[in-house]
């Protein structure tokens, strides 16, 4: 008998993994494969061979500086996120069963809410007459409205809301089997609360913060919505380049182009961790 | 006693910590509030504090002829998450049974193949997809929107069932086996039991994620077959509609019961920590 789950031994039953396999082969293999040739093609009906496109966007510095601007906006936002998600993981693992229900319930909320919400949230918050500005002017901590919408640091901001959970969640998962004992016998022999999360918990939780940075910087660099309204006309990166390009120029090859790009990119910064992750292991 | 006196040094980590945690916990959760108190503003502008609380734009919302862009967008939306997370669920869930304790080099490679529309650009597959169907011809229509969507979907199922899966003990087949139960039998009654809250937790996930989708639902659809999100964006775009801060509180109000009896039902919020 082959049977799926008789032990270790079993191999893969093809019948059952073929409707899902050939799904994926009509619907999301192929569907790449034309991207990848239209890349190469003169026009949007793949008539013919050609280097144009691709010589044109990697010609320009500004198609150049998008590429750049992409990938920093991903890693600055795994960067502000870890800021925040380790002392959330730290609270919820100090925390009793019925706090860290509430907290994961936090958590899951943002995920769970529509990209659109979101966004149209941070818009309230972040503009000249929005709720930080006001705050921040009650408070006397500026004088003049800043203006948040249409920068980096506000992207960023928003970004985070999303990309926290998809940090939060492997990093909890690993930092709950972290034993205990170990930060207090780092205490116990004198370390500082500093050191031992610097010496014990950081290097232990390590495999699930590099699970939630691959995750972060994927979403981040794609997040199309979030960089259109918050980012405006004034930040361009490489989804908005790739929705105008084919959407409003009709530029097939050109969007196909941006699109292999951001593939590649996104692939090379996933991998980047995943290296990362090794190298911290035989370390 | 094995703990020291909290020194100076100990409190300003414990100062540091919980600040940074409460402005994280703000990130996510202050702007759902301010959402659902906006949704309720008297005021044609969208501005916090709201001058005054009134209803008008939930009766905006549903009044059949003003919205009526709207009302076909959530049921092209709820068409396309239903039919996409039905067939998703099947497809997942078989794929999930071939590769369940399977540790071969090709098990992993398709492993990783199934999970990888998580990792990958959504934009670069919606524009792919785009491209695809209109060489082959096809028009626009919910079907490929149903297609498309089933590939950005259908690995939270496959994870969250492949998950469920590991923690069936191989025995329970090898005794139903052994007993005489036919196949199909002992998936029926004892596979399929075991692993339906993990099915359900990720079909929740899946729909979710489906009516939420932007990437391939802004290239596949159109005038005709309108998706919510897409739909949503256009007013925020345009004229920052009041409207659509309705449509965020009652999907709010609705994704928050739907999670609170998922979690009666699967037990969601520890399976998405596990």
């Amino acid at each position: 008998m082959s049977g799926a789950a008789t032990g270790e031994t079993a191999g893969v039953e093809w019948r059952l993994a073929a409707p899902l396999g050939l799904t994926y082969l009509a619907f999301f293999a192929a569907p790449l494969l034309i991207l990848l040739v239209m890349s190469f093609s003169v026009d949007d009906n793949l008539g013919g061979f050609s280097l144009a496109a691709w010589a044109k966007f990697w010609g320009d510095p500004f198609y150049r500086g998008v590429v750049w601007d992409t990938l920093r906006l991903g890693l600055v936002t795994v960067a502000m996120t870890t800021l925040f998600a380790y002392p959330i993981a730290l609270l919820f693992i100090a925390s009793g069963p019925g706090l860290q229900r509430l907290l994961l319930f936090i958590v899951l909320l943002p995920l769970l809410t529509s990209v659109v919400i979101r966004t149209f949230a941070w818009i309230a918050i972040l503009s000249r007459e929005g709720v930080l500005n006001q705050a921040l002017l009650a408070l006397g901590l500026t004088t003049a409205p800043l203006n948040l919408l249409q920068t980096e640091l506000g992207l960023v901001i928003a970004l985070m809301q999303i990309e926290m959970p998809l940090m939060l969640l492997p990093l909890i998962t690993v930092m709950r089997q972290i034993d205990p004992s170990l930060s207090d016998a780092s205490r116990a022999l004198g370390g500082s609360k500093w050191r031992t999360f610097r010496k014990v918990i950081l290097p232990l939780s390590l495999p699930g913060w590099i699970a939630g940075a691959t995750l972060v910087f994927a979403s981040a660099t794609t997040a199309f919505i979030s960089q259109t309204v918050i980012g405006g006309a004034r930040l361009v990166y490489l989804p908005t380049l790739i929705w105008q390009q084919a959407m409003v120029v009709y530029n097939w090859p050109f969007a196909a182009v941006a699109s292999v790009t951001l593939l590649v990119a996104v692939l090379a910064g996933v991998s980047l961790f995943a290296m990362l992750g090794r190298f911290a292991r035989t370390a | 006693m094995t703990r020291q006196l909290n020194t100076p040094t100990d409190r300003g980590y414990s100062l540091v910590m919980g600040t940074l945690a409460v402005i994280g916990l703000g990130i996510l959760i202050v702007p759902v509030i301010i959402v659902l108190l906006s949704s309720f503003t008297s005021s044609t502008v969208l501005k916090f504090p709201p001058p005054g609380f009134s209803l008008r734009w939930y009766e905006a919302l549903l009044d059949p002829v003003r919205s009526r862009h709207v009302h076909v967008a959530l049921s092209n939306s709820l068409w396309v998450a239903l039919s996409a997370t039905a067939l998703a669920a099947i497809l997942a869930t078989l794929a999930a049974l071939a590769l369940n304790r399977v540790s071969r080099p090709s098990a992993r490679a398709m492993e990783a193949g199934f999970l990888s529309p998580l990792i990958l650009p959504g934009l670069a597959f919606g524009l792919a997809t785009l491209m695809y169907f209109s060489i082959l011809g096809f028009r626009p229509s919910l079907n490929l929107l149903i297609a498309g969507h089933i590939v950005v979907i259908a690995p939270f199922i496959f994870r969250t069932t492949l998950a469920s899966l590991t923690q069936l003990d191989p025995a329970l087949h090898e005794s139903s086996a052994s007993l005489g139960a036919g196949r199909l039998y002992t998936f029926r009654r004892i596979t399929l039991p075991i692993i339906a809250p993990g099915i359900a937790a990720g079909a929740f996930l899946a729909f979710v994620a489906s009516m939420d989708n932007v990437p391939v639902s802004l290239f596949l659809s159109n005038a005709r077959t309108n998706m919510l999100p897409i739909r949503m964006w256009g007013m925020m775009e345009t004229t920052l509609d009041v409207r659509v801060a309705a449509m965020s509180g009652a999907l709010i109000v609705v994704v928050l019961v739907l999670m609170i009896v998922m979690d009666r039902l699967t037990n969601l919020t520890r399976r998405m920590s596990m």
